[in-house]
């Protein structure tokens, strides 16, 4: 019990960074895969193929390639970032083509019949999006949606290979001092379960509602 | 009611339309008055959807043209040739033939009173308040009174219908476009539905309608208009088109409506 309170304000810490991370990256990734995923559905082909490609690219290559990449590989071409943000931005990189993927199915999912039928009592192209596509792309957006900030949550432990110091590393690094593995991982299983119950839940709730 | 009015709400002609190599429509002429309804039959893909939807600019027609009160729906010709429509033009040409679909295309999203409101207040310029009265009004005339705000997931097919209906004709469009309205649902709906139309076209609505229901067609309509292959074969008042027709086509294609009954 001792072990855990001097323990606890450093996983703590961690446990921040990993939530820092996992903001940064959700928040940018719906910034830049929002108005990208609306591109590939309705923009003209010279700016839906670069993303097309981007996105199947991107989705095919495993989250850790990028994260060496970026930290280790960019500075070759003399773009040096430290750690953390060299992280957020692999981790956005990758999310944005998730997001661009769930942003694309949701409004392709909307029958054309629903256009068809704001055609016919006079609504204009603006009138159409934002009152008859957007609302119902929206709810098909977001049980995917929040599938994928769990994923993100828990893919975050990847930092710690580039020494981020997150939950995980914070935890290896208690580890590492005290030699007790067993409570401390299942203290940070416990985190992460903590984060990501809700919104499984929270996604559970809205494909019932939604879908 | 013969002899189209001098001056016709809607007249179309000779537009043509392919689908790729496929031409659906070679040439249709029609032309329809205030207060007319015009009955469209004829066999599956002779083009009366595909006709309708050219209407409203929902399918782009080749060649001919459409006029809605004298204005060509989809081109328009400038100083440098025919040009399409920009999206904003259409939009207020398209208001004025508001369609009824066969699967009803309500908006899922909206409450019943909020599908009719939706186009009163984008494209008719009314307030929130007005739009909300016309809705209530309109939806208790079709005895949706206790509807108002119900999704459309939690109505029947038959009342779904009627609130399409009246999502178009809460526009006061100068024509009203069905489309097999009744096709989609179950046989003990249909009479809830073509009395609402019954209602619409005795006070003087026009409109022109896709059928399959033979009887109620020669009920409501002034003319019954007859396509086959991508043509109108023959365009006449329905006593003409169903008693004695000595068109061999047509002849054939009624005597798959042997029983001229409509369920009410
Ligand atoms: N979008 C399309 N692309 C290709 N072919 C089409 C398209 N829409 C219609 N067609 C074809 O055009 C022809 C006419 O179709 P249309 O739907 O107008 O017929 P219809 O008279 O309404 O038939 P039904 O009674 O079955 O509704 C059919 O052969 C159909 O396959
Ligand atoms: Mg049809």
């Amino acid at each position: 019990m001792a072990l855990f309170f001097q323990t606890l304000p450093f996983l703590l810490d961690g446990l921040l960074t990993t939530l820092l991370v996992s903001v940064s990256v959700v928040v940018l990734s719906l910034a830049i895969g929002i108005p990208l995923g609306c591109m590939l559905v309705f923009g003209p082909l010279w700016a839906r193929l670069p993303i097309r490609l981007y996105a199947d690219f991107v989705r095919g290559v495993p989250i850790l390639v990028l994260l060496y990449f970026v930290y280790y590989g960019l500075p070759v071409i003399a773009v040096n970032l430290p750690s953390l943000p060299a992280a957020v931005v692999a981790l956005t990189a990758f999310k944005t083509a998730q997001i661009i993927e769930i942003a694309r199915g949701a409004f392709q999912s909307i029958p054309v019949d629903q256009m068809e039928a704001a055609k016919s009592i006079g609504l204009t192209l603006p009138d159409r999006f934002v009152h008859v596509l957007a609302p119902q792309a929206v709810r098909r957006f977001l049980p995917p949606f929040v599938n994928s900030v769990v994923d993100t949550v828990k893919g975050s432990s990847l930092v710690s290979l580039l020494g981020v110091v997150d939950l995980m590393l914070s935890l290896q690094q208690v580890i590492g001092r005290t030699h007790i593995a067993l409570p401390l991982y299942g203290i940070g299983a416990l985190m992460y379960f903590a984060i990501n119950f809700p919104l499984s839940a929270l996604s559970r709730r809205l494909e019932k509602r939604f879908i | 009611m013969t002899a189209a009015p001098a001056e016709p709400v809607i007249r179309i002609a000779g537009i043509t339309k392919s689908f790729g190599s496929h031409q659906v429509l070679k040439g249709i002429d029609l032309a329809v008055g205030k207060g007319e309804v015009v009955a469209i039959i004829g066999p599956s893909g002779s083009g009366k959807t595909t006709l309708l939807r050219c209407i409203n600019f929902l399918e782009e027609y080749d060649g001919g043209s459409v006029r809605i009160d004298g204005v060509e729906v989809g081109y328009k010709d400038t100083a440098d040739g025919r040009r399409r429509r920009s999206d904003r033009e259409l939009a207020r040409i398209r208001v004025e033939a508001a369609m009824v679909f066969q699967q009803f295309n309500l908006f899922p999203h909206l409450t019943a009173a909020q599908n009719v409101m939706l186009g009163l207040v984008k494209s008719r310029g009314k307030s929130k308040g007005e739009a909300r009265q016309i809705a209530e009004k309109w939806l208790t005339r079709v005895g949706l009174a206790a509807k108002f705000d119900a999704l459309p997931s939690q109505l029947s097919g038959g009342q779904q219908q009627r609130v399409g209906i009246t999502r178009a004709v809460a526009m006061e469009p100068k024509v009203l476009l069905l489309d097999e309205i009744t096709s989609a649902l179950d046989p003990e709906l249909v009479g809830e539905v073509l009395a609402v139309v019954q209602e619409l076209a005795a006070e003087g609505r026009t409109m022109i309608l896709v059928t399959h229901e033979m009887a109620f067609a020669r009920e409501v309509a002034d003319r019954v208009v007859f396509t086959d292959q991508g043509r109108i074969v023959i365009d006449a008042p329905p006593a003409t088109v169903f008693d004695d027709q000595p068109n061999e086509r047509l002849r054939s294609f009624l005597s798959r409506f042997a029983a001229f009954h409509r369920p009410r």
